[in-house]
């Protein structure tokens, strides 16, 4: 039955499109649909940049000056939807698990080809209608958590488009986590143990399992949701006898192990960037593998930290802060094994590893601060103020956008087989790392002198760090120009790699760079050690 | 190697892959059905939620009665046992007796969807009449709508059970065995939302 | 070896002395304006020091590590093999596990000395009738009994402004007026959305919730006129729903109180 079904899907591949064409159908091979993931996901990003621009344009003089109040809103809202559901996670996720999962179990597609085509095909339209919404009757603008009541007495047409097009996006999700739990476990080559697997197959399980469990509780509650502002029912409506705080629960029993769904991955790309720039195996594989689990289950538990100042009873405040503490263990394991990693290494200072050190420098910048807001007291204070905001940004865009650049630079020669332009690339990074630290760093004072987030207008005081934190804004906008010339460049005329430039051991480096249509040429490579870097004849005793 | 050469090479590669990787749709079906009855599992948090903290607003109606969920309990478990012996029956490359167990199942269902409709049309309350009625029709008509699905996959595969011409063999029992673990799954639900939504 | 050594003892004491030195000397926060302040700014400086210690280590160690270990033009071969190092890793997992814990049990002395963990009573014998549910808000620190209660204000939030009933003077204001070191008890309920009440010299805030009345004692200790800033997304205007606080003497305060009151209650 198995291999009646593979038949057709050979067939299907037969029939479809070769060349650049075959990014616009719908494609049942895996690196094809992990492109697709990627490159839609970077229009999405630059979307939701011009968005992000706009509110930065906005909040560089104190009055409510550049937008209306209500389509400030708007944005806030997009931008938040637009930079998590249709960026961060799709490309995290669903771009480079696809292009690369099946190279790590040694197989030669997802398991479920069709599931994943789908799983990709509803994202653009979802995406396309969340922004027409905009055009309609006005977007959703009561900001990507939509809580209500707010968001059942804001304009009904763009909440419901919002609802629908998160739903569809949960949708793709599920099926993306579904697909990738089942190629990891089920899928693998034979002879290929657990234990060998690299890093990110590790990190995709981890986020699939939280993307399985948690997801489908955002999408009941958005159901309920859209029953309160369609139906007139009364689930999270006050004036019905409903409850708001139950919502926030629910919302928040997605939307916290979501920040693991954006994270996670990245902590498995820069896992395998790391060992094969710096010439080194991997730091305490075993380590790392339990650590990732320890976030996947305490993530599952900690989600009323969003709620600490939403009445809830002391005994959860108590319980949630420690459950929360205890999430920077886990992690703080994995950041120290990277930068032993990197330690005694020989490392070839280039794009892809100055990213990934941006992305420890930022995230535990982004993770202390996390360990401070976890504390109920510290909490109250900077709930819902720009300090937050610094935060999060600190760990999704300063933690997973810096490895998703990073990746990029790793993994382009083996999508192309041209090399990236080194210069362009660090001048790519200089520009972001600065402008991303500018715009950010400078926000946690605000949030706790005194500014609360989403706000058109603010106290006229607070002016001036505005405006720097809007000119490290303007240097991120730039910071895509040289990295988009480069690949236009690259792409052009770039110089070849050859099959595996940077000398990597991990599978997908084992085959020719561009792949093949089914991966290998021959039966798929048993990489039993896909950190084994190292000189042979090291001897630990002799040094360190 | 030519290309025939090589999509053969690949097709050997594949039988061997696919010798090993026989279940691996059962474990998707299953993995979905887990994050399916998340979903339920967060209608039941707010529900019991709702229960816990919130009063029911006086002169508020919200009364239930046994006998039709009961009936309905029983007629779900009956059910699964009936699919069951489909099952075992096309095992024995039985293709008639399976076929008439799916419909019986079928049957089942649809009565059971029937008995649901009538208990709606006959309870004192609507669906925006108070909280409690909200998260009552919320749940059981989402476990409707999976009945309903189920019924629907039931009368589909009972069609391709039938003998010499249909797809579903006891050589190819995948579809039914899908559909009978979700049969289960949302009788265990509905075991569950009995429970709590009846009992407690 | 020796050497090596004394460097590390020097840079980590640099580490520590650095972040102490910024700990104690850059003040990242508003003015101190209630009772709450002080404690809360106690926990923002440990978490400040400790924070920066880790940050500032960890940059060291990766910035040092990409210019000690760069690889040299034309030079070929790998790193050395080391695969992980079982000790190095028990340290590394005890010891945050004990910051963390640490951190978690004094933020938890932090916060009961905030009254956080104190039963939530409210002496609004006038309104809140017993069934009422209360749900939690923070109650605050205060020498003196937590039902010592000098001044009760309701609150109402809607779009876009607060409200603050004075029950003893029946009347309503659009400024919360408050006499200094004396303690405040607020019950807040929003009318529409959910609202929250912060004032950032006070390092308080709570979310006013429609449909579930939320509580928040605080202790005023400076006088001065403070911003109440709504910190929950509510609407367009969100950004200008603001009220003002002011804290003054109880002289000025009952000068205040009494020419707005209607009946004449006993204070």
């Amino acid at each position: 039955m198995t291999i009646s079904i593979d038949r057709q899907n050979e067939n299907n591949k037969s029939l479809q499109p070769n060349g650049w064409l075959r990014y616009f159908s719908f494609s049942l091979d895996h690196k094809v649909i992990g492109i697709q993931y990627l490159v839609c996901g970077f229009l999405f990003y630059l979307i939701g940049g011009t968005l992000a621009s706009a509110i930065r344009i906005e909040l560089a003089s104190p009055m409510s000056d550049f937008l209306p109040r209500d389509v400030y809103n708007q944005f806030l809202t997009l931008h938040g939807t637009i930079m998590i559901f249709l960026w961060i996670v799709p490309v995290v996720n669903g771009a480079f698990g696809n292009y690369l999962i099946p190279f790590y179990v040694g197989a030669r597609d997802m398991a479920f080809p069709r599931l994943n085509a789908v799983a990709f095909w509803l994202i653009p339209p979802s995406g396309l209608m969340l922004i027409a919404s905009y055009f309609v009757e006005g977007a959703a603008q009561s900001g990507w958590t939509a809580y209500p009541p707010l968001s059942i007495t804001t304009p009904q047409s763009g909440q419901i488009i919002w609802i629908i097009s998160v739903l569809l996006l949960g949708g793709s999700s599920i099926f993306g986590g579904i697909n990738f739990i089942a190629t990891i476990i089920k899928l693998r080559r034979p002879g290929l143990k657990l234990m060998q697997l690299p890093m990110y197959c590790w990190a995709m399980l981890g986020t699939s399992l939280l993307v399985v469990l948690s997801t489908p509780v955002l999408a009941g509650t958005l159901i309920l949701l859209s029953f309160d502002i369609v139906a007139h029912t009364g689930f999270f409506n006050p004036v019905l006898g409903g409850n708001v705080v139950v919502y926030q629960h629910l919302f928040w029993f997605y939307s916290h192990p979501a920040v693991y769904i954006m994270v996670l991955p990245a902590f498995g790309l820069v896992s395998e960037i790391l060992p094969v720039h710096s010439r080194k195996p991997l730091f305490g594989y075993t380590t790392m593998v339990f650590s990732i689990m320890g976030i996947v289950v305490l993530g599952l538990v900690v989600w009323a930290h969003h709620m600490f100042t939403s009445g809830t009873p002391p005994w959860m405040r108590l319980f949630f802060t420690i459950a929360t503490s205890f999430i920077a263990v886990p992690t703080g394991i994995k950041f120290f094994n990277w930068v032993a990693t990197l330690w005694g290494g020989k490392i070839s200072v280039n794009s892809a590893m100055l990213f990934s050190c941006g992305f420890i420098i930022n995230f535990v910048f982004g993770g202390i601060t996390g360990v401070a807001l976890a504390q109920v007291p510290f909490d109250i204070h900077v709930h819902d103020t720009y300090f937050v905001v610094a935060h999060f940004h600190y760990i999704v865009y300063g933690g997973t956008v810096f490895i998703i650049f990073s990746s990029i630079y790793h993994w382009f020669p083996k999508v192309t087989g041209k090399m990236l332009g080194e210069k362009l690339g660090i001048l790519h990074f200089a520009i972001t790392f600065i402008g991303f630290n500018l715009c950010f760093a400078p926000q946690h004072w605000l949030g706790l002198n005194g500014m609360p987030r989403r706000v058109a207008e603010y106290d006229p005081q607070f002016e001036f760090v505005n405006q720097i934190s809007s000119i490290g804004a303007l240097l991120m906008a730039i910071s895509t120009i040289p990295f988009l010339v480069n690949i236009f460049l690259s792409v052009r005329n770039g110089k070849d790699s050859g099959d595996n430039p940077w000398n990597a051991l991990t599978p997908e480096w084992l085959t020719s760079s561009p792949p093949p249509v089914e991966n290998w040429e021959g039966d798929a490579p048993l990489v039993e050690e896909p950190y084994g870097y190292g000189d042979p004849f090291f001897d630990e005793n002799k040094k360190i | 190697m030519t290309t025939l050469d090589s999509s053969k090479e690949i097709q050997k590669n594949k039988s061997e892959v696919g010798e090993h990787h026989e279940d691996f749709r059962m474990f998707g079906l299953v993995t979905f059905l887990i994050a399916d009855g998340m979903t339920f599992a967060g209608f039941f948090a707010a529900y019991l939620t709702y229960k816990a903290v919130n009063p029911l607003p006086e002169g508020a109606i919200y009364e239930l009665e046994l006998p039709i969920p009961t009936l309905n309990t029983i007629l779900l478990l009956v059910s699964s046992a009936t699919f069951h012996k489909a099952g075992k029956a096309l095992l024995k490359d039985k293709n008639s007796d399976s076929q008439r167990w799916l419909i019986l199942t079928a049957f089942l269902g649809i009565i059971f969807l029937i008995c649901q409709l009538f208990e709606y049309f006959h309870l004192p309350f609507g669906l925006t009449d108070n909280l409690f009625a909200s998260t009552f029709y919320a749940l059981t008509g989402f476990h409707g709508l999976h009945v309903t699905l189920g019924t629907l996959m039931i009368l589909i595969i009972s069609w391709q059970t039938r003998l010499n011409k249909g797809r579903i063999t006891s050589k190819n029992m995948f579809p039914l065995e899908a559909v009978e673990l979700y049969w289960h799954f949302v009788d265990g639900i509905w075991v569950i939302l009995f429970i709590i939504l009846y009992l407690l | 070896m020796l050497y090596k050594n004394i460097y590390l003892i020097l840079i980590i004491s640099c580490v520590f002395g650095i972040s102490f030195w910024i700990g104690f000397n850059v003040n990242l926060l508003p003015a101190e304006a209630s009772i709450n302040a002080p404690i809360y700014d106690e926990l923002f400086k440990i978490l400040f020091i400790i924070g920066l210690i880790i940050f500032i280590g960890m940059s060291i160690a990766v910035i040092y590590s990409l210019f000690k270990f760069k690889r040299k033009k034309d030079e070929i071969g790998d790193g050395i093999a080391l695969e992980g190092n079982l000790s190095l890793e028990i340290i590394w997992t005890l010891i945050p596990s004990i910051i963390v814990l640490i951190i978690g049990i004094y933020s938890y002395n932090i916060y009961d000395r905030m009254g956080g963990m104190k039963e939530l009573n409210h002496s609004h014998e006038m309104i809140s009738s017993n069934t009422e549910k209360i749900w939690a808000g923070i109650s605050q620190a205060s020498n003196k009994d937590i039902a010592n209660i000098n001044l009760s204000v309701e609150v109402s939030a809607m779009q876009f402004a607060f409200l603050f009933n004075y029950p003893k003077g029946e009347f309503v204001s659009g400024e919360l007026h408050v006499p200094v070191d004396q303690k405040v008890s607020m019950r807040m309920e929003s009318k529409d959305v959910i609202h929250a009440f912060w004032v950032p010299e006070f390092r308080i805030k709570q979310d006013i919730i429609p449909g579930q009345p939320t509580i928040l004692n605080f202790t005023p200790t400076k006088v001065g006129k403070y911003p109440i800033i709504c910190a929950e997304l509510c609407g367009p205007y969100h950004g200008g729903m603001r009220a003002s606080i002011i804290v003054e003497e109880e002289s000025d305060y009952k000068d205040w109180f009494n020419k707005n009151k209607k009946t004449e209650v006993n204070l």
